[in-house]
């Protein structure tokens, strides 16, 4: 009989294994689903893993997609450390771009420069002002953020075709839905020519600096997850549960809003109804393999992106179905969550003993500080 | 996080990273140099050491193959080159390619592959075809219902709204209510055209009838084309037409006891009863022209095709059995007359539906007019949604 | 006057398929579970009873195939939360983004199938009632079923002695667990019933409403139906109520185009999701009703001995 028992304090050795093992079960399962498909699978893993990283194009590829993911994640890191769940990252990302398009659409070709600047800023306010929303009606009338959020990820949705298809449609463009495309002002200055990757590249990885040092070397970062870790020490403690709820909403807000910017002034130069790429949904998925950890992130958007890219490879490859991308994605945040057991249990043999209290999962359990869940 | 969980986090993701590049780097052997022999592509023709080297051509779809409708009436034409040149092309497609900036990395990727033709079924790749053609002079683009050229791009479209005034013709002998219903996509001047064109076809055998609009906000959307359907046989229609690209519209009609017609491809089977015609795009004529003149030397960009009845490219088929003789016969007129140029179904009198005249008498509307149509006829209900704003 | 019979029917229609997930998220959440994975359970679902459809011609086969492959993923979501005490709110997300990947890339061979023919459905003289009769009693028999078991469901909870274990493991599973109940066992029941609803709903959506199979047809009502239990302050009558609601919300939309309303038709798309906040807004405002109605384990992982 397979039993778990609690281990007395979290395992050091799983808490980074486990992200590993689950991806090498993902793999596994992958593998056997080529064989199951009549492809190659050694091949099929040389699309996924060799071929997003195998020339400086493709490395850029690869950083032009992880950036919005890792963006986006690191705010959810923060929500997510203080036990708020921002589901809706995808709408305060579409609003970001929304807003930032906005800003695009006033420059003329003689604008200068720092109109770039200036539409980051927007979108990024624009990610928090929707944010907000989630937050004063959690903070005001105890709303689930979970579905707030969620919700408005599709309001946004519609606001946005409303504006491609209305106001703020391109005159020239043969009553297509979409904007005028950017003037050349507007574009995010690319690290370097011939690649598209930009420099939002650098704001992410500031980012991750920035969230390491805040998380970890703050006493403001520790007020926030005390708070999703043990609210009633956080209470006694004097830490204000209530502008942890807004400092994780506004952050991760501007952060997906500023990722939402940096899409929409570097690849796309306008805005479209195909704005919403799914990435606040696959950065949930980032944040959780890496652990909530600023660098963990960074490496799990990469994955991510390999997902993604090497999904599209595959279908000129070897003729494999776009959705694998998703059901890859899929099953490795499923098996990270089962490998995580082993980080708080051990696997035994044999009858059951009289069990000793579980040890504080990693991440905080939901529900504590809850007034709606 | 302490040091020491710092190091070993570093420590173990470094092994980890060299194991599995190792790992894969082993069946590197299979990935050739730079420019890469055709792999198992599943389209592909067997290479068996050809003559001449084969033209490599790739389609880049917006939906899955299986779509009954858009893209799959894209991959029959694929099909019919691949018939027509047999092992002088190779062909390929990658589907459910979104029109965002995902497109340009799936055209450059075509192009790194070795093709040398490459077509672009959705106007949303537009920009990414541009770019991807500029920084790629030796290779053709194709661009479907786009419209920005250059020497080594161009556009090609359907005229979709020759089916649609068809349908309109059978649709106006079979109504019993004289209500007609349409569900809309997205509210472009083509879909805005076909739903003029529809009214414009019924109106020629039966001048009462009145058509009502309703938009889906998207090309493919099942369930919210059911409840569209549902709405407007509520409101009367006995007969719809739909711009969207799935047969829910159709089986809707079927469940309800009304008539309906198949768009993009044959829907026969997927209701019955209730189909009168199927309004039929064939890419096929095209792109063998096409990948013809590729072949030849003869491609030249800078140009934009629009096809019809005349080059058999668009179609009514399947017709129902119980559609009366004399309308059958008015379709095959109209469909002579398509073809030999004597017939045109924009040309005025023509008055939009607030009462304005918008084509003089016996003025014949120019393809720039039909691009821009941003009005309905009248007999059209509503306004459309976004334009009208001269 | 006949369109708004019809406009009714639509809504019982679509109501239904929320109605049904609703209901079974609320079994979970009575036992203080959260399934965050309603939208993947009812697309694989979904496409489970397609292809049992397909391949068979039976309709009972169907609905069994989907409340099977539902109650399958739930009972993997059960045994994740419930014995391996992974996170409820992570879980769940990965069982929805999961079960769209899985169908959307299972499914690919079905985009182009049919089903054959479906039958129309009418009770025997009450649905020739004049205006009535199209608008209520011309349904599939599922709509039916799903309002008796609302009112089966509110007797269970309610004036069962099973349901009270049920709700006493919601409000305190220590109390339940020391009175000698087995905790674990009764949640995972309860998850696997609800994740069994949810592919009645997913089947029903399919087999009924839109009879054809695409990537992503469910379009987010596995997360309206989440939004209803909440909504509906866990009360199986108010589910169904709300759960119409939201229907006619959807089916309103297309119903006012057609009339030319002038309103730009992405706010009419907006009105449902808008409605949701708005009514979660009211509802979870005053703190006390919440605490009386939501059960109070709510989320909250189980440790016996603890």
């Amino acid at each position: 009989m397979l039993r778990l028992e609690p281990r007395p304090e979290p395992s050091r050795v799983w808490s980074l294994g486990s992200p590993l093992l689950a991806l090498l079960l993902t793999v596994v399962i992958g593998v056997l689903l080529f064989a199951a498909l009549g492809k190659d699978p050694v091949r099929g893993l040389q699309v996924f893993f060799w071929e997003p990283i195998k020339s400086g194009y493709a490395l850029g590829e690869l950083t032009v997609k992880a950036t919005p993911l890792l963006l986006i994640a690191l705010g959810l890191a923060v929500c997510f450390r203080s036990n708020v769940w921002n589901i809706g990252a995808e709408g305060q990302y579409i609003i970001g771009a929304i807003v930032a398009g906005g800003v695009a659409l006033l420059a003329d070709k003689d604008t200068s420069r720092w109109i770039v600047l200036a539409l980051l800023l927007a979108g990024t306010v624009g990610g928090m002002a929707w944010a907000s929303v989630t937050a004063l009606l959690r903070d005001r009338f105890n709303a689930n953020e979970i579905l707030v959020s969620l919700m408005l990820v599709y309001v946004a949705e519609q606001l946005l075709f409303y504006l491609v298809f209305g106001p703020w449609k391109d005159p020239g463009g043969y009553n297509f839905p979409q904007t005028r495309t950017f003037e050349a002002v507007t574009q995010v200055p690319r690290l370097m020519t011939g690649s598209r990757v930009s420099i939002g590249v650098l704001v992410a990885l500031a980012g991750v600096a920035a969230l390491w040092v805040f998380l970890f070397r703050t006493r403001a970062g520790f007020a926030q997850q005390v708070g999703g870790l043990a609210p009633a020490a956080a209470r006694y403690a004097g830490f204000s549960s209530r502008k942890a709820l807004w400092l994780a909403l506004l952050v991760s807000g501007g952060t997906a809003g500023l990722a939402g910017a940096l899409e929409v002034a570097g690849p796309l130069g306008q805005l479209t109804p195909h704005v919403p790429a799914g990435y606040g949904f696959a950065a949930i998925i980032v944040a959780f393999v890496g652990r909530l950890h600023p660098v963990g992130m960074v490496f799990s958007a990469i994955l991510m992106s390999m997902f993604y890219i090497g999904g599209e490879l595959a279908q000129s490859r070897l003729g494999l179905p776009k959705s694998l991308t998703g059901v890859f994605q899929g099953l490795l945040l499923f098996t990270l969550l089962a490998c995580d057991t082993l980080i708080a249990y051990r696997v035994r043999f044999g009858r059951s003993r009289p069990a000793s209290p579980a040890p504080a999962s990693v991440m905080p359990a939901p529900g504590d500080t809850k007034g709606a869940a | 996080m302490t040091d020491l969980k710092k190091r070993s986090l570093l420590q173990v993701a470094a092994l980890s990273a060299i194991a599995a590049t190792a790992l894969v780097a082993c069946g590197k052997k299979e990935e050739p140099a730079p420019a890469p022999a055709p792999t198992a592509a599943p389209a592909a023709a067997p290479a068996e050491a050809p003559k001449a080297e084969p033209l490599k051509v790739a389609f880049a779809y917006i939906g899955p193959v299986g779509d009954g409708g858009w893209t799959f009436a894209h991959d029959n034409g694929r099909k019919a080159v691949e018939k027509e040149f047999g092992d002088k092309v190779v062909t390929s497609f990658v589907e459910n390619v979104p029109e965002s900036a995902d497109a340009e990395r799936v055209l450059r990727d075509m192009v790194g592959q070795g093709n040398k033709l490459v077509f672009g079924t959705t106007f949303g790749y537009m920009e990414s075809m541009v770019k991807v053609a500029g920084d790629h002079k030796d290779v053709k683009f194709e661009h479907a219902t786009g419209y920005k050229t250059a020497d080594n791009l161009r556009t090609y479209d359907s005229r979709t709204y020759e089916g649609a005034y068809m349908a309109g013709v059978i649709a106006g002998a079979m109504t019993k209510t004289n209500t007609l219903g349409v569900v809309g996509s997205v509210p472009i001047p083509e879909v805005v055209r076909n739903i003029n064109s529809f009214t414009l076809g019924a109106q020629s055998v039966n001048p009462k009838i009145k058509t009502k609009v309703v938009w889906v906000g998207k090309w493919f959307d099942p369930p919210n084309e059911t409840a569209a359907a549902t709405s407007l046989i509520n409101g009367g229609a006995d007969v719809l037409m739909q711009n969207t690209d799935s047969s829910a519209v159709l089986q809707t009609a079927e469940k309800m006891g009304k008539r309906a017609f198949g768009w993009d491809s044959d829907m026969t089977n997927y209701g019955p009863k209730a189909h009168l015609g199927s309004a039929v795009i064939n890419w096929g004529p095209y792109y063998i022209k096409a990948v013809g003149d590729a072949l030849e030397g003869k491609w030249t960009g800078n140009m934009q095709s629009w096809w019809g009845v005349k080059e058999g490219a668009i179609d009514m088929v399947s017709i129902a059995a119980d559609v009366p003789e004399e309308t059958k016969k008015k379709i095959d007129e109209v469909k002579a007359g398509l073809k030999d140029g004597s017939f045109v179904i924009w040309k005025g009198p023509i008055k939009d539906n607030a009462g304005k005249e918008v084509l003089a008498k016996d003025a014949v509307a120019d393809d720039k007019f039909l691009g821009g149509i941003n009005f309905y006829v009248q007999g059209v209900e509503g306004k459309v949604p976004g334009g009208e704003k001269k | 006057m006949e369109s708004y019979a019809l406009l009714l029917a639509a809504t019982l229609n679509a109501g239904t398929v929320l109605a049904l997930a609703a209901l079974g998220l609320l079994i979970n959440e009575k036992a203080g579970i959260v399934n965050l994975g309603a939208e993947g359970m009812m697309l694989c679902a979904a496409l489970a009873s397609f292809v049992a459809v397909v391949h068979s011609g039976s309709d009972v086969l169907g609905f069994l195939a989907g409340v099977g492959a539902a109650a399958l993923l739930a009972a993997i979501f059960g045994v994740l939360v419930i014995w391996m005490n992974t996170n409820q709110y992570a879980t769940g997300l990965a069982l929805s983004l999961f079960g769209a990947g899985f169908s959307a890339f299972a499914g690919i061979g079905y985009v182009q199938e049919k089903l054959p023919e479906r039958p129309h459905f009418a009770i025997p003289v009450l649905g020739d009632i004049p205006l009535l009769g199209p608008a209520l009693f011309r349904q599939h028999p599922m709509v039916y079923l799903a309002i008796g078991f609302v009112i089966w469901l509110i007797w269970f909870l309610y004036r069962s002695r099973a349901g009270l274990v049920l709700r006493s493991v919601g409000e305190s599973p220590e109390s339940a667990h020391a009175l000698g109940y087995h905790v674990r066992f009764i949640r995972l029941a309860a998850v696997v019933a609800g994740g069994a609803l949810c592919g009645l709903a997913g089947a029903y959506l399919i087999l009924v409403y839109t009879p054809l199979w695409v990537e992503g047809m469910v379009a987010g009502r596995g997360w309206i139906a989440l939004a209803l239990t909440t909504f509906a302050t866990w009360r199986p009558a108010r589910v169904l109520l709300g759960a119409y609601l939201f229907g006619g919300v959807t089916m309103l939309q297309f119903h006012l185009q057609g009339a030319g309303v002038d309103v730009a038709t992405q706010f009419l798309t907006m009105l449902p999701y808008l409605a949701t906040i708005v009514v979660l807004a009211l509802i979870s405002r005053n703190p006390t009703w919440i605490r009386v109605n939501m059960p109070a384990s709510l989320g909250k992982p189980f440790h016996p001995g603890s």
